[in-house]
């Protein structure tokens, strides 16, 4: 386990940024509650083997007695870095993402499972979008009741949407939460 | 009674005397020629009335009959009531086809006595079955016997006949429930059992250990009542995420996709079981949001017991697949630190998947052999640790049926061997002087006694501990004792859980505190129980002395490391049966050692060692008894 360097950091604040946008100093500076000291801590970046974790202070400090071919998770796994040095986002960052979002999608109660199937998100599968949405920012999709269901990149800005036919792409698959079931080996 | 009487009277008459009822014939003629003085002495008037009233008995109501019958007793009575009873009944007595026309005697005399006849051959028949059956019944129940050597070998050269093995099973358990009454002579009741554990076996496809370990522990009905539990599945149950969303909330949503479901119980907030589904329950986008997590229910006791505080420092040392480190979390409410710690690395990917979907946030996962956790995290280090043991597995057999047929005595002494081991590292990393706890669950899901009772004795002796109660009072307490074993007596406050009682798979849950940090050492001078473990313990003594002399830089520390190792053999010689004491003796040196930090000698060099120490005592001894005569010194 070791802190990001430069090039890494940028590249995961990066990818955060096309989702939380301005929310990314939230992210950061969040206190947590975690460890048992009672003064919240804060969260902090981590890499252990090639996956980018995002762990509250207090957790880092007592991991740090785990070896590092014995350690295999600490706090929520937001990503994975490649080989090449570019950052992904996984399944399991909906969480921080969600709560978070600048630009999200609600989708209808019929078009959920297409989507958890790992499919694209259609113009008819559309409840909801916000405004201001720009071709390639990071969106997350909602469910109608506002349980998170994955994220993706857009693939159209909200004005051309309203315009598209409806078995247009809006938005790209990028994760779900479908993948907890289907991919459960690779997270 | 009465119509027996008169069917009675009438066998005499026709002179047709089944053997049983001589006596009563007897008895009966004399009143019958009672009566036919009477009826010679009477008029033939009166004759006809008696014969009428006879036939009028008979067909009509039994009141009648019985005033004949008791008119036959007291002949002078007779004349009076029947000449009363005259006009009333011949009025009736013309409805009968026999005996109303008076005319002739003897016509009517035959037509009354054919049926006469045939009323008696209905009456007799009517006996015959009756007797018939009191004789079949007597037969069935008293004549079950043991099936003979020919009959077992015949049978096993045959395919297995499901239906009489399963007949003779239940006509064992009951011979046995009433078995002084219901034996065969001169069968003990072990032959009886024998036979029982044979067809059990055969019948619900059982080896002969477990069903042997299962007839040791419980009574013969309520063993049946647990070999059928084990047939049929427990219902699924599922957990409510509550750092996510609120039981009703869940059972709404889930009503809604169209899933059959209840509260779990009453001593569960967060339970729900599962009756059917029209969607399959692991896939709704809800398990896959994380708000609910498919668990058996017995997989909640531990965590109610352990019942973790905020900002507690929690391990759980056998978290896979995480369905009790994630409840532990959600009680935690993501709050303090979680270790998860999973052996086996196959299992760590379903453990981070399921704790990255149900939202736990604080908690790290660890790689580690259980018995090396207390040296990473630090000994005394955190508050509370839940060690679900890794078991033989007894208790779910409704589960895994594989479990029937592939353990032996062997795979139970190899599991309390490891999970006496797991619980002393397990209580070592708790530490007994914090705020908030000192506690530590153990929990395995089997029924043996070897692998519960015994290991919480065995910590029980080598640790600063003490039982709590758990907090579940719905169980079954645990064995205080079982066959020649004795355990300390507040392991009533252990709970077992059944399949035929309460509804659960078979579970075992134990609380213990941790008093104090210290580990006692047990006292070297304790009068050991038998003479085998005596001289046992003698010949240690010598051995272990001789180690601390003889070799080459050993300290005091040792000398102590081998005291613990003899009393861990005598420890380990009461409660393991076999030859795996060989192993655990050189296995609690090398923990021995580890607390010690001390590296010690292998298992080979520890007997080359031995071996090279009695060939110099040998030596010794013999030069000893050379110089005796010197009146040297003895060196013992």
């Amino acid at each position: 386990m070791r802190p990001l360097d430069e090039s890494e950091t940028t590249a995961v604040f990066g990818k955060l940024f096309k989702f939380v946008g301005n929310n990314l100093k939230n992210i950061v500076e969040n206190p947590s509650h975690e460890g048992p000291d009672s003064n919240p801590g804060r969260y902090c970046f981590r890499l252990q083997k090639n996956k980018v974790y995002y762990v509250s202070e207090a957790l880092v400090k007592r991991a740090t007695n785990i070896a590092r071919p014995n350690l295999v998770s600490l706090g929520t796994c937001i990503g994975k870095l490649t080989h090449g040095g570019s950052f992904h986002l996984t399944v399991q960052s909906l969480n921080l993402l969600a709560s978070n979002a600048k630009h999200k999608v609600w989708l209808k109660p019929t078009s959920e499972m297409s989507f958890l199937y790992g499919n694209h998100v259609l113009k008819g599968a559309l409840g909801r979008i916000t405004e201001n949405i720009a071709p390639g920012d990071g969106v997350v999709v909602f469910s109608m009741s506002d349980v998170p269901l994955g994220f993706g990149i857009a693939a159209k800005s909200t004005q051309d949407c309203r315009k598209l036919d409806p078995n247009g792409i809006v938005v790209l698959h990028q994760a779900d939460i479908g993948g907890y079931l289907r991919m459960e080996d690779d997270l | 009674m009465a119509a027996t009487a008169l069917s009675k009277k009438k066998t005499t008459k026709s002179q047709k005397a089944p053997p049983k009822k001589k006596q009563k014939n007897e008895f009966f003629s004399t009143k019958h020629t009672a009566t036919k003085e009477l009826s010679d002495h009477s008029d033939t008037e009166d004759e006809e009335i008696v014969q009428n009233e006879d036939s009028e008995g008979d067909i009509g109501g039994s009141d009648s009959v019985s005033e004949l019958s008791s008119d036959g007793d007291k002949p002078f009575t007779d004349d009076f009531l029947q000449g009363s009873e005259e006009d009333e009944e011949k009025g009736s007595g013309s409805k009968s086809g026999s005996g109303s026309d008076s005319d002739s005697d003897s016509d009517e005399y035959d037509i009354e006595k054919k049926s006469r006849a045939i009323d008696e051959e209905r009456a007799r028949e009517e006996q015959e079955a009756d007797e018939e059956m009191q004789l079949n019944i007597k037969e069935e129940s008293d004549e079950f016997r043991l099936p003979t050597k020919e009959e077992l070998e015949e049978e096993s050269e045959r395919p297995p006949d499901l239906p009489s093995i399963q007949r003779r099973i239940k006509e064992i358990v009951r011979v046995l429930t009433n078995f002084k009454n219901l034996k065969q002579e001169g069968a003990p009741r072990k032959d009886y059992i024998e036979q029982l554990k044979k067809d059990l076996a055969s019948y619900y496809g059982y080896n002969d250990f477990l069903i042997g370990a299962l007839v040791e522990m419980f009574p013969v009905v309520e063993l049946m009542e647990l070999i059928e539990a084990f047939e049929k599945p427990r219902p699924m149950c599922l957990r409510t995420n509550t750092l996510k969303t609120r039981r009703r909330d869940l059972a709404d949503v889930l009503i809604n996709r169209g899933v059959n479901l209840d509260p779990l119980s009453k001593w569960s907030k967060v339970g729900l079981v599962v009756y059917d589904s029209q969607v399959p329950i692991g896939a709704t986008p809800e398990y896959m949001a994380g708000f609910y997590m498919l668990q058996s229910a017995s997989s909640f006791l531990p965590v109610m017991a352990l019942a973790p505080q905020e900002k507690d420092r929690v391990v759980d040392m056998a978290a896979a697949p995480g369905g009790k480190t994630t409840y532990i979390a959600a009680l935690m409410k993501n709050s303090g630190i979680i270790f998860a710690n999973e052996m086996k690395p196959q299992r760590l990917n379903s453990l981070t998947a399921n704790l990255h979907r149900m939202g736990v946030t604080n908690t790290i996962v660890s790689n580690y052999d259980g018995k090396q956790l207390p040296k990473v995290l630090g000994l005394n280090s955190v508050d509370r640790v839940l060690l679900d043991a890794p078991c033989s597995g007894t208790g779910v057999i409704s589960k895994d049926e594989s479990v029937k047929t592939s353990k032996s005595l062997e795979d139970i002494q190899n599991c309390a061997h490891l999970q006496k081991q797991l619980i002393l590292a397990a209580i070592d990393m708790v530490d007994a002087n914090s705020k908030s706890g000192g506690y530590i669950v153990y929990s395995t899901c089997s029924m043996m006694v070897a692998e519960n009772e015994a290991v919480i004795d065995y910590a029980l002796k080598k640790r600063d501990v003490k039982l709590v109660p758990c907090g579940l009072d719905f169980g079954c307490p645990g064995f205080i004792r079982f066959r020649e074993q004795r355990f300390h007596p507040s392991l009533e406050k252990t709970r077992r859980f059944y399949p035929h009682v309460h509804n659960m798979d078979g579970f075992f849950v134990a609380k213990l505190k941790k008093m104090s940090n210290k580990k006692p050492n047990v006292d070297p001078s304790d009068p050991p129980e038998n003479t085998e473990e005596g001289t046992r313990l003698a010949e240690n003594e010598e051995e272990g002395t001789r180690l601390a002399k003889e070799e080459v830089g050993l300290s005091q520390s040792v000398k102590e490391n081998s005291k613990r190792e003899r009393t861990k053999l005598t420890k380990e010689k009461q409660d393991s049966s076999d030859g795996a004491t060989g192993n655990g003796n050189v296995e609690s040196l090398s923990t021995a050692s580890k607390w010690k930090k001390r590296k010690f000698p292998s298992k080979e060099d520890v007997s080359k060692a031995r071996e090279e120490k009695r060939q110099a005592l040998r030596a010794e001894k013999r030069k000893k008894s050379i110089w005796r005569k010197d009146e040297w010194p003895c060196l013992s």
